[in-house]
């Protein structure tokens, strides 16, 4: 399992996110999913990707809760230290 | 390629035989498609089979307990539901984000003109296959921008062991004036599954000889 921290998370949380779409260099950890045109389907495969590399496992109500960049990192983080 | 089998070892070997002679690679795979566990546990043995990940799937595993509405018991109506419908939603779930992260993925969903079709004795086969269209379509837009497509095939009375059952009255009023083949079926999913069918998803291809139409 790679590194937790919070910026290695965030890293590739901005990465797997670039490959929806948006420019890597607009998101920012305030960022929201909805300014990026990042949605639900999109939030599906960073889950799965996030459970594979983290084996945090986020269900359909954690992703409902998350709206920035920041949220899904900080959640992820927190369940990958538990 | 995986064939999966629940009872009939011999048959699935021969088929696997079959593609091995024609250059391909398979693998025979005994598993009730109706036990919960099975998505995992089929996608498990052919990702680790194969080293890579399952890229097309065809559900076609179905069985029918017919009869009329009014002596329709909870049995014959589940074990319907659960084989024809609720089977096929479990391996589409397991199947959907290896597909949607290679974006590439073919799904092809057997349905069956009584899905389409109003046919007395079969309201439980009907329910099921009705809801794997809508399943199918609802799914596929789901996907589509990551180049998965969903569709589904629907044969009309076609030449297997399931046809015996069928009221002569109905097979003689197919426009075709004769019952289909598997292959005729075949060639369908075939196409579906293939690149040349990239720009289809969500659709319904019936294959009944005009019946339906």
């Amino acid at each position: 399992m790679p590194a937790v921290t919070t910026e290695q998370v965030e890293s590739r949380v901005v990465e797997v996110l670039a490959s929806f779409g948006p420019d890597a260099d607009q998101i920012t950890r305030d960022s929201t999913f909805e300014e990026l045109d990042i949605d639900s389907l999109d939030l599906v495969e960073l889950a799965q990707i996030v459970e594979d590399e983290y084996g945090v496992v986020l269900k359909g109500e954690d992703m409902k809760e998350l709206k920035t960049v920041g949220d899904a990192t900080d959640l992820i983080v927190s369940r990958a230290d538990a | 390629m995986g064939v999966n089998y629940r009872s009939d070892r011999a048959g699935a070997e021969r088929v696997v035989e079959t593609i091995e002679r024609d250059g391909g690679r398979a693998v025979a795979l005994g598993a009730d498609v109706a036990d919960p566990a099975t998505p995992d546990e089929l996608f498990g043995a052919l990702e680790s089979h194969f080293g890579s990940q399952v890229l097309a799937l065809v559900n076609n595993a179905g069985i029918n307990r017919d009869d009329l509405t009014p002596s329709l018991g909870d049995e014959e109506w589940s074990a319907v539901i659960e084989t024809d419908l609720s089977a096929a939603f479990r391996l589409m779930r397991r199947a959907l984000v290896p597909m949607m992260r290679a974006r590439t993925g073919r799904i092809v969903n057997i349905a069956s003109i009584s899905g389409v079709r109003a046919n007395p004795g079969q309201s439980n086969y009907a329910a099921a296959k009705a809801g794997l269209i809508m399943l199918t379509k609802t799914a596929a837009v789901e996907v589509a921008r990551r180049g998965v497509t969903i569709n589904a095939v629907a044969p009309g009375l076609i030449d297997t062991e399931m046809i015996a059952e069928v009221p002569k009255d109905l097979l003689s009023a197919v426009p075709a004036r004769r019952p289909g083949t598997p292959e005729e079926v075949a060639a369908c999913v075939r196409f579906l599954a293939s690149d040349d069918a990239s720009y289809v998803t969500g659709a319904v291809l019936t294959v009944d000889g005009g019946l339906a139409a």
